[in-house]
């Protein structure tokens, strides 16, 4: 297992006095791919500003390659959830956006590339009113390659999208973070489905305030594509195992019932809850937490 | 642009909520339909004046031959000259200030605090009802009008740069940030494009507020300009003469609106492009 890239531990925000996320402890390894699933308002987004610099952490701390987060760091990117392109800018322009405000050199041979590989090639002097969602967010998501990021922060990035575009686009982004040989991935989503087709790892976060209470390592074959993986014998199971944990996060997060270790006790207990319906490959938990380190 | 030369044209795009929306003309048409509209007011205008007695009305005829004697004996050329200096004096100082500041309260919330009371007062008072403090402080001269020109023009550029500021997206913020956007950046980048359609229709309002404030100056400091040629010829009864400058000031309003708008076109290019 590769050393942990981006490490949170015993994270915990408050926005106006409010407790958003509570003792939220994950570890990262390089070139993983991990999917933070929950239901709205359960802190997940919370989550992945802290992670992207954007909001303070009130106690804990992340750290990403051994230096703690502190601000936005040009080692992330982020592809947001509404596109967040610029009007008065160009397809082009939009995604050179990254290294200029860095004031690092716009290799043309670069945004070439990405506008070819994203099918944005016919439309790059175009303004994003110009485009369908599905084409601005291509834009978005070669706006943050076009940064090199480490890691890659994805909010919910297809969830503005109709059901084929966004399949369609599941489907482009997997097959470039797995064509990369050097990217660390965290995507935020509410939809099981994309979870387990993206995912090395899930973890459930419910609140709030936001907690992790179940984490589920995909082993799941790769390259995947979003017509394979749901005809693999394992897919079911998985399905129904982070199903019932978002759909019973009752005696999960409340307070008492939940160990300080939470993530680790928690998958016996969905365990026992769904005993026949866990595959023996789907090993919850198993990934490293942020105090075993 | 090639952007807009690539899009589908406007028949081939969808139909529906946008069939509901104003028909844009074409140009021809429009400018067809704009000389039609004044030639019909000059039509009404020469036929009703023509009929009544000239010092009540005149009509254009008498107001063009009017216009060509003023030009010939230097009166209109001065008096124009002498306003347009107010004019353009006062409306770049209130420009410029209403725009700094007006960037300055949109951007900082103690400086928006700090000015809100002030502002709105300044506001609701009438230029005119200061024009006496104004006169006590500045004299006669250039100086006073230029100032009077100044409180008509600085408010309204500077109440729509604040709220242009305002409206800055706070998704685009958030964006600019994750990606490590120094302020002078998030200022080129993100607030200053976002808040110029707003700027532009505050320096629009002005221009009309200016050439108000223009004649105000003229009429209640020392009588000047293109004010005094209306005072003066209405006291004469020269009602031709006194016309030529009231349709000088409308031609300027007509003129400096086409101006700002075509630098908007320009400069708010992304926003001309069919959605």
């Amino acid at each position: 297992m590769p050393p942990p890239h981006l490490v949170l531990d015993d994270v915990c925000v408050e926005i106006g006095g409010k407790r958003i996320l509570e003792d939220v402890s994950l570890s990262i390894a390089e070139r993983e791919f991990v999917c933070v699933i929950g239901t709205s308002g359960g802190g997940k987004t919370t989550l992945l500003r802290t992670v992207a610099g954007l909001l303070p952490a009130t106690s804990g701390a992340v750290t990403l390659a051994g230096a703690p987060v502190t601000g936005p760091s040009p080692r992330t990117a982020m592809v947001f959830q509404h596109f967040g392109l610029f009007p008065w800018k160009t397809v082009r322009a939009n995604i050179a956006y990254g290294l200029r405000v860095q004031g690092r050199p716009v290799d043309p041979d670069l945004v070439r590339r990405l506008l070819a590989t994203l099918k944005l090639g016919a439309v790059a002097d175009y303004y994003p009113s110009q485009l369908s969602g599905g084409m601005k967010q291509r834009v978005g998501i070669a706006r943050a390659l076009a940064a090199e990021p480490d890691v890659l922060l994805l909010d919910e990035p297809f969830s503005a999208l109709d059901a084929i575009t966004r399949e369609s686009l599941q489907n482009e982004v997997l097959r470039l973070w797995e064509g990369n040989a050097a990217m660390t991935a965290l995507q935020v989503t509410h939809d099981i489905d994309e979870a387990l087709l993206m995912a090395d790892r899930v973890v459930v976060v419910s609140g709030p305030p936001g907690r992790i209470t179940f984490e589920l390592k995909v082993d799941l074959p790769r390259p995947r594509d979003s017509q394979a993986i749901r005809a693999h014998e394992d897919y079911p199971g998985m399905r129904k195992l982070l199903w019932d944990s978002l759909n019973t996060p009752g005696p999960l997060e409340a307070p008492g019932t939940v160990p300080e270790t939470a993530p680790g006790t928690v998958p016996e207990t969905a365990l026992e809850r769904v005993p026949e319906a866990a595959p023996a490959r789907v090993r919850p938990g198993t990934a490293p937490l942020a105090e075993g380190i | 642009m090639t952007a807009t030369t690539t899009l589908p044209p406007a028949s081939a795009r969808p139909a529906g909520r946008r069939s509901s929306r104003r028909r844009s003309l074409s140009p021809g048409k429009r400018w067809a339909l704009r000389i039609a509209s004044v030639a019909a007011i000059l039509i009404a205008w020469q036929i009703y004046g023509g009929s009544i007695n000239p010092i009540l009305l005149s009509d254009p005829s008498a107001v063009a031959v009017a216009f060509v004697d003023m030009v010939r004996d230097g009166t209109l050329g001065h008096a124009l000259a002498s306003s347009l200096t107010v004019l353009g004096l006062g409306f770049a100082f209130g420009a410029v200030a209403g725009v700094a500041i007006g960037l300055a309260a949109g951007r900082s919330e103690v400086i928006a605090a700090l000015l809100e009371w002030p502002v709105n007062a300044l506001y609701a008072v009438p230029a005119v009802a200061l024009i006496p403090v104004i006169v006590l402080w500045f004299g006669f001269a250039v100086t006073t009008k230029t100032v009077v020109v100044f409180l008509f023009v600085i408010f309204p550029v500077l109440i729509n740069t604040t709220r242009g500021v305002r409206e800055v997206d706070p998704e685009l913020v958030e964006v600019a940030k994750s990606f490590c956007s120094s302020e002078r950046r998030l200022w080129i980048d993100l607030i200053l494009p976002s808040a110029l359609p707003f700027i532009v229709t505050g320096l629009r309002l002005a221009i009309g507020r200016a050439l108000i404030g223009v004649i105000v100056a003229e009429y209640y400091t020392s009588l000047s300009g293109l004010g005094d040629l209306i005072s003066t010829n209405a006291s004469n009864f020269q009602t031709a003469r006194m016309f030529v400058p009231i349709v000088v000031i409308a031609m300027l309003g007509v003129v400096c609106t086409a101006l700002l708008e075509l630098a908007e076109r320009r400069l708010v290019q992304w926003r001309k492009v069919p959605q």
